[in-house]
């Protein structure tokens, strides 16, 4: 019910909400909030993109990835490499970041391909490692342990991006830019090819839908805006090395996808919101955090494994039995 | 009259079962075809062949002249044979018109790029797919389902959503799986009335039934399978009074042959 409410609010002040969210999201930097509180912004602003593209795979199309760190991975060093040794402009790089991590998301996709569940989970994760591996081990390309450092800044003719409140900017377009293709994607054909293989690829493949191809491009496309979001992060902190895109990197990742609600578009918003907030409210505890973030997600499952944003009327809801019940009365009102 | 679905000599093995054994069938264009048999005799199981679900172990499929033996299900759907489940597999958690949407998924095409960019393409094929799929539930007479979800709805209306969904790929040859199973005296009549509606239109049809009374008043040309092999086929009369087909169905008459 206060679901319904909520989009019914959604649907008449969308103009009004949006203009107000739009104004917040771009006087927000200019508030005067410290360096820090700005980087914390910048970082939700990132992952509601890392988020928000892993929610494509395993939100939309159902295939669960947990390799969504070495995506993010490869779009980073290639920014890295290729601006720090030919120089090569970063609004070139952005692209060309997203386009390699793509291919590379083929690569793994391929093999998965007539997998499902836990087995392409696996080859996913099992990817994620061997690219952070490559990463550290190929020292003559990559720096090895000691990464690249010095990675240049973008600039917009001479204006350099160089503080944190003008990298909110670049990361803000990238998000919005992201919310609002991924919103076209998802109405229309592709995605609801994309969709109709999560709800049941039985029924997707016997109305003609190419099942294989569509999982290729929904995972490359995933893996594309990962690429993106490595490509802005490696000049935001100016040095990378593998250890930043580590496994933990990917479940935290997943983690924020999962307790914003899979399969919504605003659902990954949110659990970048929520997460990153925790993340700095629980600061004071340590590395206690981890074991609040562990008692979070069981809790989530327990209560709510769609995710906060997500419909209780969904395949990822486990609503299945619900909707049979809801069923079964309905059918007997009628013979009635 | 055309061919339109022609299969020949098609066999199945499961381990050392014989499933599907030697079936050589013919639908021409405009039939309404049904194959009956007792529970077990193979009948699910060559639908799942002709829409390549499975594999064949031995024997062709046609559909109208051209081999789809062994093609992947997908390539079937889009070469104009559409089949509905046993067990409906709607898209639960879509509405109705969603699912029917679905169905006109193989008639677009439009790409990545061009639902992005929102290029002329990507225009047709909306428009295209949202006018088809409204057409269909009407035709299918499912307009005020529309927008309720499919897998609340009740099991007879559902089954009609799955035939929905499969006419709006356009299909050539429609295959049905039990498509009465589950419904009342009523729903049943009215799915008769609407698929001999169907089959005026010009829709060929291919259907599996266990309730003698649709098939024997829906079907003009019934095969009957009983262990995998085909037992008789022909018009509703010559079947009905087949004694092979009564065997099949009652048996013997096990107490004359006691006395004897």
């Amino acid at each position: 019910m206060t679901m319904q409410k909520v989009k019914q609010m959604w649907a008449r002040y969308r103009v009004f909400l949006l203009i107000a969210a739009a104004v917040i999201l771009i006087v927000l930097p200019l508030l005067g909030f410290k360096n820090s509180t700005i980087r914390i912004f910048c970082r939700i602003l990132m992952y509601t993109t890392l988020a928000g593209s892993l929610n494509i795979t395993n939100g939309y199309s159902g295939q669960m990835s947990l390799g969504h760190a070495g995506f993010f991975c490869v779009g980073a060093y290639t920014m890295a490499i290729l601006a720090t040794r030919f120089g090569i402009s970063f609004w070139l790089l952005m692209p060309l970041a997203g386009i390699a991590a793509a291919l590379i998301g083929l690569v793994v996709a391929v093999p998965t391909l007539r997998m499902k569940g836990l087995y392409l989970s696996i080859i996913t994760l099992g990817a994620s490692e061997v690219i952070r591996i490559i990463a550290l081990n190929w020292q003559s390309l990559t720096g090895g342990s000691f990464g690249i450092k010095d990675i240049p800044r973008p600039a917009i003719l001479s204006f350099e991006v160089d503080s944190p409140s003008k990298f909110y900017y670049v990361f803000l377009a990238v998000a919005v830019l992201f919310l609002f293709v991924s919103r076209r994607v998802l109405n229309s054909r592709v995605g609801r090819g994309w969709i109709s293989i999560r709800e049941n690829e039985l029924a997707a493949k016997s109305l003609g839908i190419q099942t294989s191809s569509a999982k290729l491009t929904n995972f490359m496309y995933g893996a594309f805006w990962a690429g993106i979001c490595g490509a802005v992060y490696a000049p935001y902190v100016q040095y990378i090395d593998s250890a930043v895109f580590s496994l933990d990197e990917g479940f935290n990742i997943l983690s924020m996808v999962i307790i914003g609600g899979q399969g919504t578009l605003v659902g990954p918003v949110v659990g970048a919101v929520v997460v990153n907030g925790l993340t700095e409210v629980l600061r004071p505890i340590g590395e206690w955090r981890f074991v609040m973030y562990g008692a979070l997600i069981i809790v989530m499952m327990w209560l709510r494994p769609q995710g906060l944003m997500g419909a209780s009327d969904n395949v990822l809801a486990g609503g299945k039995i619900k909707a049979v019940k809801k069923t079964r009365r309905l059918s007997a009102g009628v013979q009635k | 009259m055309s061919d339109i679905l022609r299969a020949e000599g098609v066999c199945r093995d499961f381990g050392g079962l014989r499933a599907v054994s030697d079936v050589t069938m013919t639908v021409h264009s405009g039939d309404i075809f049904g194959i009956i048999g007792p529970n077990g005799a193979g009948k699910t199981t060559f639908f799942n062949l002709c829409s390549g679900i499975y594999k064949l172990t031995e024997g062709r499929v046609f559909l109208c002249d051209k081999e789809i033996t062994n093609l992947r299900p997908e390539v079937i759907s889009r070469l104009g044979l559409s089949r509905t489940f046993q067990s409906t597999q709607l898209f639960q958690f879509m509405s109705v018109l969603e699912n029917v949407k679905i169905g006109c998924h193989a008639a677009t095409k439009s790409r990545l790029v061009d639902v992005i960019l929102h290029t002329k393409t990507y225009r047709e094929d909306e428009e295209y797919t949202t006018q088809k799929a409204l057409e269909t539930l009407q035709r299918v007479g499912l307009s005020q389902y529309a927008d309720t979800m499919a897998g609340n709805l009740p099991y007879g209306i559902q089954r009609r959503v799955e035939i929905a969904r499969s006419l709006a790929t356009d299909p050539k040859i429609l295959l049905l799986d039990e498509p009465a199973a589950g419904m009342n005296r009523l729903e049943t009549d009215a799915l008769q009335d609407f698929l001999k509606q169907l089959n005026a239109d010009g829709q060929t049809i291919l259907l599996i039934e266990h309730d003698m009374k649709f098939v024997m008043n829906s079907c003009n040309q019934i095969m009957v399978l009983n262990f995998g092999r085909k037992i008789c086929e022909g018009s509703p009369q010559k079947v009905s009074s087949d004694s092979e087909v009564q065997t099949a169905y009652f048996g013997k008459g096990g107490i004359n042959h006691a006395q004897n």
